[in-house]
């Protein structure tokens, strides 16, 4: 991985409000500040991932890059076209590029399509095969994610879970994307299952050169698949860095605590170590705490971190964080 | 510690599903010692939540008890009738849900609801329930309790929602606590909050506590005794020490070796996972259920069903599996 080449994705400022309207009668406005200015960039080829808690906005991320929601402002690039510039139609062809694969592969099947139509359906969409040969690509992509070609005329419900999983990828791959958004795709599996769908979404990196921005709560998970790793908390980037760096030396206090609280699979550490656990909980993204969001919680905050919102400073070529004692 | 509290023997409780019977709980035995702490983990559709379920006869309709029993203080959960039942569901055995949200009534306060078990199986005054309702809110570490009682659930949030309803499974200063995935709904964050205050409420009040799980690393911290479940039988028992140690069962060794954060420190590339997915329990198990995805299998296994045996006959250990295949012997032959 070349570190000076051009990023094949970009995310420059990424703002993403939702208006929405509280009280019995909705009679207030409120906004929630779901994703507030964060800027990655992901290499072709590596992974990064997207930690944190539920409602900090990492999902979000994924979607607005992908322009399925559209961002309230800031750019994201795909290479060097500016994708919030284009409209529904100029988007189209971009819409192959980059694809997602969801959490729950119980409601992202259409339950009345087979697998066979179902995979076929963004291929003769983006005219890539005819009707005589879009079987043939069909079957390919099955036996890429494991299953047999008698997958072709059957429903989702006779498929386990596991089995839904990989379809989705399969779906996923089906127009020859470059870069894919995994938003949390084995937190709905059961444990052994998991193992499966990680080793096929690495080998499958591997065959086709992908790209892939991991979305996932469970830091074991991102520390195995990933190259790189972002941390947020209510909206915003605390820090980025390399698997090994945020892994083995956090320094954002968030970092530090989440993790802190994931449990050691060993006994003899776990019933020993003492573990930093965070009080209180995620405050809300309507009306987030003023300055840096995690002062409440965070355990060496001092005066200015109420009122001066950390700067998102690079620390060194692949390291950023966002926190006034760091 | 010592004295056992509750000792179950070869529970089997059945599902009709469409003209089918779906055999959930296979002879499950295991016993509890009071104050300790048993971790039961396996996978969803294991039965570990329906064993629990059939001790406190919680099942829906559907589902029988068809053979076993489960001695809890010397007398048997399952030939107990309503009115003794009810004694003990939530008074000596209290219960957590796995889901915070859905498990309160949403027009009761949380102080009526803490209280409850109290008016219930002790005679409580009103009052009194309310005063020991902010006692036990307090114990679970949620701030202002006189003010928070008078809270509706959805007032709270998840976190504090599931140390409410622990709270409310101490009202009646229970012998035993069945935990229920307590902490799958939530946050890592708020996990290791509510596994921090578990432990520390355990180590204060000596409760016993059955803590059911998909997640091996949660309990490793948590369980004197671990217990993995797999098709509605006991695959393997251990203390936690000797169950990662030195797992036997080869379902042990896969979902050991499944778990990412367990291999971080070997650096591999690929994880090792076990093939296929787990069987259709509407058949009556006739041979080792774990056969089909197993990579030491023999040709005893399709045939035979092994039954949980002391890993090392004469050895005064706990350490049980069912299992034919010395996996040791094997993977080192290998």
């Amino acid at each position: 991985m070349n570190t000076t080449s051009q990023p094949l994705i970009r995310a420059v400022n990424l703002v993403k409000y939702f208006p929405v309207r509280l009280g019995a009668y909705g009679e207030k406005k409120a906004v929630v500040h779901a994703v507030d200015n964060i800027s990655f960039e992901i290499q072709a080829g590596e992974t990064l991932g997207l930690v944190g808690e539920s409602g900090c906005g990492k999902s979000t991320a994924g979607f607005t890059y992908l322009q399925l929601h559209r961002p309230t402002s800031g750019k994201c690039y795909f290479k060097d076209t500016d994708l919030t510039a284009l409209s529904e139609k100029e988007l189209r062809p971009y819409r192959r590029k980059i694809q997602i694969i969801f959490q729950d592969p119980y409601s992202t099947l259409n339950p009345r399509m087979t697998i066979g139509t179902a995979l076929a359906e963004p291929i003769l969409a983006h005219k890539l095969a005819t009707k005589g040969t879009v079987t043939e690509r069909v079957i390919s992509l099955l036996n890429d994610v494991g299953l047999s070609e008698k997958a072709l005329n059957r429903y989702p419900h006779e498929f386990s879970g596991g089995q839904r999983q990989r379809i989705c990828i399969a779906r996923a791959l089906a127009c020859e994307p470059e870069f894919i958004v995994c938003d949390e795709p084995i937190s709905a599996l059961d444990v052994s299952i998991q193992a499966q769908i990680i080793n096929l979404l690495q080998d499958l990196q591997e065959k086709y050169n992908l790209t892939y921005l991991f979305i996932a709560h469970d830091l074991s998970v991102v520390k195995h698949i990933c190259n790189r790793v972002g941390v947020m908390y209510l909206g915003r980037m605390a820090e980025m860095g390399t698997k090994e760096q945020i892994f083995a030396e956090p320094k954002h206090p968030y970092t530090r605590a989440l993790l802190s609280a994931v449990p050691v699979p060993n006994p003899h550490i776990e019933k020993t170590r003492k573990r930093q656990v965070l009080g209180g909980d995620v405050p809300s993204a309507i009306e987030p705490p003023g300055g840096c969001h995690f002062h409440p919680r965070c355990p060496i905050a001092v005066d200015r971190c109420k009122t001066e919102p950390p700067e998102w400073r690079q620390m060194d070529d692949r390291r950023w964080v966002a926190c006034h004692e760091v | 510690m010592g004295e056992i509290l509750l000792d179950v023997n070869d529970l089997k409780t059945r599902f009709r599903s469409r003209g089918s019977l779906v055999h959930a709980v296979n002879g499950v035995s295991f016993h509890l010692k009071r104050g300790e702490t048993l971790g039961v983990v396996g996978e969803s559709g294991c039965g570990k939540t329906v064993t629990m379920l059939s001790l406190l006869r919680l099942l829906p309709p559907a589902a029988q008890v068809e053979s076993g029993s489960a001695l809890f203080e010397e007398q048997d959960l399952l030939k107990m009738n309503f009115r003794q039942i009810q004694k003990v569901r939530g008074g000596k055995i209290g219960l957590i849900f796995q889901d915070p949200m859905t498990s309160f009534n949403p027009v009761l306060t949380i102080g009526d609801q803490v209280g409850e078990s109290l008016i219930y199986h002790r005679h409580a005054s009103k009052e009194v329930a309310l005063e020991r309702a902010i006692e036990l809110l307090r114990l679970v570490g949620i701030s202002d309790p006189e003010q928070r009682v008078k809270d509706y659930p959805h007032q709270f949030s998840g976190g504090m929602r599931q140390r409410a309803m622990i709270a409310m499974a101490l009202a009646c200063e229970p012998e035993l606590i069945i935990a229920d995935e307590p902490t799958t709904a939530l946050d890592v964050t708020i996990q290791a909050q509510i596994v921090e205050l578990v432990k520390d409420l355990r180590d204060r009040l000596g409760v016993a506590i059955i803590w059911i799980t998909h997640d091996l690393s949660l309990v490793a911290g948590l369980a004197d005794r671990i217990m993995v479940m797999y098709a509605g039988t006991v695959v393997e028992e251990a203390t936690a020490e000797e169950l990662f140690d030195d797992p036997r069962h080869p379902y042990t060794l896969g979902l050991l070796s499944a778990l990412p954060a367990f291999q971080a420190e070997k650096n591999v590339r690929r994880l090792a996972s076990i093939p296929g997915s787990p069987p259709d329990l509407r058949k009556q198990p006739t041979s080792c259920p774990f056969f089909p995805r197993c990579s030491f299998a023999l040709e005893r296994c399709q045939s035979e069903l092994p039954a949980l045996q002391p890993v090392a006959a004469g050895k005064n250990s706990s350490h049980r599996m069912a299992c034919f295949v010395d996996t040791r012997e094997r993977s080192a032959a290998a």
